[in-house]
């Protein structure tokens, strides 16, 4: 089963690890500016949000693609820019209505999410399980959740301690 | 069931590939009226700069593509359409039989009413050939005059600079871009543009152009004249529909489709370039020229030659990303003000930045910036789903530069992808 | 190599920037961030200089981990001559600015001079320009903040201002960035102003590269992370309560200061606790905190994100306060509450605010209204010098009043604005203020925390806890349980404590993860990261030549061993209550000890033989 990140803000701390993690593996950088996830500060709501492509069926940005420089990967289902392709138009980046393909001016060619191949940093990065990698099918329960929760008060502090779990292997990747 | 797409543009392929995926027992033939593989014009511009070689201009790279996609792609240049019969005739005699046909040829450019377009020194920029062409010139020393400032003379721009030519610009309105850029925008890409060095003559015609001694003279309404080696004209395109008149099939501006992409003719579509679809924000049928439109045509068209009419057109957000030697610039939907709507607008002239949004009510209806890459899908996402914005209007309009939290404040917890489209 | 290895020198004299290499001598022998950059401090100003006047320099500082995935790698500080102690300042934030700084490309920007009118820096990776800044000059921060992102259409700009206390004059005034992380202590802010340097607003798209060992460092982060979350105080305490965990457990050791130090524990503790910050509200059922928050790259997350009681007297008919920001922490909601005796939430949560609006050390603002409170209560002062209100202890009228006069640098609030020691001085009374070298206490009394009184007494930027916070050993067993009662033995705690602290602050981390790590968990990070070879060994080593360094730097101000002391409440008035009932602070019993175990002369100097030992 084709596997999904699974982004919950109400657990989210704003640390932007997952940025710092998500541009190190792919700029070879720490550069929150070129992170394919972002995280989105709420002050005044006191919330935090994290966001980035939901690898979706509709596929705006490949198929605005002029020169089929965004494909599928089949192992992920992740929608992949092609670096030696694209040509920078930057189409793609209008064209997603979730404003996730962003130009990068140093290379000249868009990003966006791949899920790191199948083993998202971001996700082994959080340190709070906001951003998780499971069943593609879970995230649309959870977004169904997440759909009931909205509009209900809160019932009280949020807080959100470090999860537990093992120490994560970033060479595999 | 023979499904024929006139066209090998964007619109075209994506739809063959579309209806090979929908209808898998059909037969799919692509008729294509240049000699090139099916090529994207989007990528002319990166092939003027070397960027790229031309192949990389190809819709579809990889070698024996369509034929494992079951794809004919023939070539032919069309000539009519038998609505009775179905069959369109090609030049030179020939003729396909179909059961369904999409409309897919696109638009050429339109030659401006100046006398001397017809010289050997004056090009267009609009497919392989001229690119071939442009290319030759752009070198040190030489003099190239770009009549027209729109789209496509803006984005060939940088590849004319960067050869090293000398350039001049010459624009009937009084901005650059005046159909995607307002006067603050179009007069910020002038600008911009004066600082590298292009000569931009704004709001004056080209009277003629001669030839003198192998050389080209251009002359300006406004009296001055400029010697130049290349003169480019792009000064705006037209539907490839010709063919179509007297066969059935309603034509005004561009083919006259109804909210399912189909001609007045039961076994005819149309999309992309050639077509007048619904636009989004107007609910009126247009001609948008533009990449996003046209492969969003081809999708649903596709969908419905091949499953009966199940997908309903919304219209399509007319938007346009351009870049002019580095200045990004955007423009989505109603970006110049919709009635009784309300605006906020900011700008950093010093810094070459400018966001200006549009809304009705408490809906953003358009948009249109300079200097913004991040996020900036996130308008046409607010256009198309019409979110309403509550208070996040109010911070929008203190502060433009928060689209995505608005966006995402009025969405996140249903989760994006989750029919907000 | 973790560093940028890059130093912007910024003349406000002259409007002139420059770029220059850093130091990597001196960055081999202080690290970086606050033992570097007072380093450069040290040889760059006349430490007699006035600490408001052109001769002083204000230098913004980063770790190597400042920017890293090393959890709490993302601390800054600024370096200068205190305006409120005269001696060397260094003030510590979070948030996200020092990052940023290390993205666009920068270590470390060194301010000179002092511009003939009001500008910010504006950054953006390579670019530097002084911008005009009459347009958010006598504006606070949170107003400047709002309108530099907005001039600049940036969402991600990362800004540190000062605020309108800081341009009256205050001399305890904090340079705020990210609207509520603050370089505190010791007046910086006061310090940025005088210089006519409103902001500092800076975009980094670099990134940060060069790390040494990519792998390893990242290995080295991961089982450093895992150490904090299964750590009880950084894995739960923290998250969980924030700083204020402590309120409760302070109170029951008698080491709470109440009512400017006259008193050791504090009958209204609770209401102004972590924990009732989690209890609901009678008039809105909503508790105080609405979550916790982290600074960069922190996977604590022990920052508070609070509001207000719509209904409360000091924001009834001010919606602009009807929102979340920044909440209290410990020791502001010990200053601004405990100290002046006020148990009232939801007015401690609006001084906080405002100390963040405009840009006040939130401790010594407290602290100097407890001395104001006392000086009312003793008749010192009166209503005509406080302009109308009654400041008694307990007052939470009294403390609306007196941040927003201090903010706005109006009326009674040019007093507070001294801080409690020139206030104290200036109405004969020196002796009700608790200060150090001018500086106010923090939080925990030295007469039921011992070892507390000999690191206020020696910190290098006067009473301070972030210069040695053995309360983490007497108190909370860590690394191991000290008896607080007893001063015995406490001179080498402290000078532990104190050199190792002067290596975390020198990183890039955050020192609360100094609860969970020593600098065993430290080195493998720095040394994975950074070109050398860095073994905790050589990172004490690195700590105790900083701390050394700072001591020379006050020396050579006028600032010696005499003032090495506490006030006399503290050390002749015993604690009436609590486990510490009867004590004093043993002051004398452990400062020559103290003394002789740094290699300092008896009067309190850093000897020939230390300096050279150290390489100073």
């Amino acid at each position: 089963m084709l596997k999904a990140l699974q982004l919950e803000p109400e657990k989210c701390t704003g640390c932007l690890q997952c940025e710092m993690a998500c541009s190190y593996e792919n700029e070879g950088v720490f550069n929150p500016a070129k992170s394919r996830i972002k995280v989105f500060n709420f002050h005044d709501e006191g919330r935090f949000a994290p966001y980035t492509c939901t690898q979706c069926d509709e596929a705006w940005c490949l198929y605005a693609c002029p020169v089929e420089a965004i494909a599928i990967n089949a192992g992920t289902g992740a929608k992949e820019v092609l670096g030696d392709t694209c040509v920078g138009c930057k189409v793609c980046t209008i064209a997603c209505p979730f404003g996730t393909v962003n130009y990068n001016s140093s290379t000249g060619k868009v990003i966006k999410c791949d899920l790191c191949g199948g083993d998202p940093w971001c996700a082994k990065a959080c340190p709070t399980g906001a951003i998780t990698y499971v069943d593609a099918d879970g995230t649309g329960m959870e977004r169904m959740r997440a759909w009931a929760r909205q509009g209900m008060p809160p019932a009280g502090a949020s807080v959100n301690a470090p999860a537990e779990k093992e120490i994560p292997n970033y060479e595999s990747a | 069931m023979h499904h024929v797409v006139i066209g090998a543009g964007p619109a075209g392929v994506v739809a063959a590939e579309h209806l090979r995926k929908y209808d898998p027992d059909s037969s799919v033939t692509i008729v294509g009226g240049e000699e090139e593989p099916p090529y994207s014009r989007m990528a002319i511009p990166y092939y003027l700069v070397k960027r790229i070689p031309e192949g990389g201009t190809h819709l579809r790279k990889s070698s024996g593509y369509y034929d494992r996609m079951g794809i004919d792609v023939k070539h032919g240049r069309v000539t009519g359409v038998d609505t009775n019969a179905n069959a369109v005739s090609l030049d030179g005699g020939g003729s396909v039989n179909y059961d369904k046909l999409l409309i897919a040829t696109g638009a050429s450019p339109v030659a401006p009413p100046i006398p001397g377009t017809d010289l050997d020194g004056v090009r267009n920029c609009w497919d392989l050939p001229d690119a071939r062409e442009i290319i030759k010139y752009c070198e040190p020393g030489k003099r190239i005059v770009l009549i027209g400032a729109g789209f496509i003379g803006c984005i060939i721009l940088e590849a004319l600079v960067a050869s090293g030519a000398q350039v001049h610009v010459v624009e009937m309105e009084n901005r650059m871009v005046p159909r995607m850029m307002n006067e603050t925008a179009g007069g910020l890409i002038g600008q911009w543009c004066g600082d590298k060095g292009i000569e931009v003559h704004t709001g004056t015609r080209v009277e003629s152009i001669d030839e003198k001694n192998g050389a080209l003279s251009v002359s300006l309404g406004d009296g001055g004249r400029l010697d130049a080696d290349l003169a480019i004209t792009a000064t705006g395109v037209a539907p490839n529909i010709g063919f179509a008149r007297d066969s059935g099939i309603d034509v005004d501006e561009g083919l006259l489709v109804n909210e399912y992409l189909q001609t007045r003719s039961e076994n005819v579509y149309a999309a992309g370039d050639c077509a007048q679809g619904r636009d989004f924000s107007t609910g009126e049928y247009s001609v948008q020229a533009i990449q996003p439109t046209a492969v969003e045509h081809g999708r649903i068209a596709a969908r419905n030659m091949a499953r009966g009419h199940e997908h309903y057109h919304w219209g399509n957000v007319n938007m346009n990303v351009l870049d002019t030697m580095g200045l990004i610039s955007s423009s989505f939907g109603l970006w110049m003000g919709a009635d009784g709507g309300d605006s906020a607008e900011l700008l950093d002239k010093n810094e070459y930045r400018y966001l200006n949004l549009q809304f009705k009510d408490d809906v953003l209806v358009g948009a249109s910036s300079l200097g913004l890459t991040e996020h900036v899908g996130v308008v046409r996402g607010l256009i198309q789903s019409k979110t309403r914005l509550k208070n996040w209007k109010d911070k929008l309009r203190k502060d433009p530069t928060r689209l995505m939290e608005a966006y995402l404040a009025n969405t996140q917890a249903v989760g994006h992808n989750a029919h907000v489209l | 190599m973790a560093w940028t290895k890059k130093v912007m020198r910024v003349n406000l004299t002259d409007g002139t920037i420059g770029e220059e290499p850093l130091n990597m001598e001196w960055a081999r022998q202080y690290l970086g961030q606050r033992g570097l950059a007072s380093k450069y401090l040290f040889e760059e100003i006349d430490p007699e200089c006035d600490a408001l006047g052109a001769d002083n320099k204000l230098i913004y500082t980063t770790g190597p981990l400042t920017g890293t995935m090393a959890s709490t790698g993302g601390r800054y500080s600024v370096v200068t001559k205190s305006p409120l102690t005269g001696t060397i300042a260094c003030s510590n934030s979070g948030g996200f600015l020092g990052p940023e700084m290390k993205f666009a490309g920068w270590d470390m920007i060194i301010f000179e001079g002092k511009s003939p009118k009001p500008v910010y820096l504006y950054v953006r990776d390579g670019h530097a320009e002084l911008v005009d800044a009459s347009e958010i000059w006598g504006k606070s921060v949170w107003a400047a903040d709002r309108i530099l992102h907005t001039r600049h259409q940036d969402p991600q700009l990362r800004i540190a201002c000062v605020g309108r206390s800081a341009e009256a004059g205050c001399l305890y005034s904090a340079i705020i960035n990210d609207l509520h992380r603050a370089a505190g202590r010791s007046g910086v802010g006061t310090v940025m102003a005088s210089k006519n340097l409103k902001a500092l607003a800076v975009r980094g798209t670099r990134g940060l590269g060069g790390i040494k060992d990519p792998m390893r460092f990242i290995r080295a982060t991961e089982e450093g992370k895992k150490v904090l979350r299964e750590h009880a105080v950084t894995g739960q305490g923290l998250p969980t309560y924030g700083t204020q965990v402590l309120m409760n457990v302070i109170n029951e050791s008698g080491a709470l200061p109440t009512r400017n130090m006259r008193e050791v524990q504090f009958e209204g503790a609770r209401n102004i606790s972590g924990e009732a910050m989690h209890e609901p509200r009678k008039s809105d059922n909503r508790p105080n905190l609405t979550t916790n928050a982290a600074c960069f790259a922190c996977t604590i997350a022990c920052g508070r994100i609070a509001t207000i009681d719509q209904n409360h007297f000091a924001i009834e008919n001010k919606p602009e306060y009807w929102r979340n920001s920044g909440g209290l922490e410990y020791e502001a909601a010990w200053a601004m509450g405990t100290d002046t005796g006020i148990d009232d939430l939801d007015a401690a949560t609006y001084a906080n605010f405002v100390c963040n609006e405009d840009g006040m050390d939130p401790i010594t603002f407290g602290a100097t209204v407890a001395a104001a409170m006392e000086l009312y209560e003793e008749g010192v002062i009166t209503t005509r010098e406080t302009g109308g209100v009654e400041y008694k202890f307990g007052s939470a009228k009294a403390l609306v009043h007196a941040v927003e006069a201090v903010a706005g640098g109006t009326g009674f609030g040019k007093d507070l604005g001294l801080g409690s020691k020139r206030l104290c001085e200036k109405y004969g009374r020196p002796e009700l203020s608790m200060t150090v070298k001018s500086q106010e206490f923090p939080a925990y009394d030295p007469r039921g925390i011992q070892g507390m009184g000999l690191a206020y007494a020696t910190s290098n930027r006067g009473a301070c806890h972030l210069r040695g916070y053995t309360v983490a050993s007497e108190i909370l067993g860590i690394p191991e349980k000290t008896d607080p009662l007893v001063s015995k033995d406490k001179a080498g705690l402290v000078k532990a404590f104190q050199d190792a602290t002067a290596v975390f602050d020198s990183s890039g981390l955050c020192l609360f993860t100094s609860f969970a790590w020593t600098l065993d968990n430290v080195a493998p990070q720095i040394d994975s990261a950074c070109e050398g070879d860095w073994s905790a060994e050589k990172l004490v080593e690195v700590g105790e030549r900083i701390w050394n360094l700072e001591r020379e730097f006050n020396r050579l101000a006028g600032i010696t061993g005499k003032g090495d002391t506490l006030p006399p409440r503290l050390l002749k008035e015993a604690a009436q209550t609590g486990p510490a009932k009867d004590k004093v602070a043993e002051l004398d019993d452990m400062l020559p000890e103290y003394y002789e175990l740094r290699g300092w002369s008896t009067d309190g100097n850093v000897s020939d033989e230390t300096k050279q030992r150290l390489g100073l």
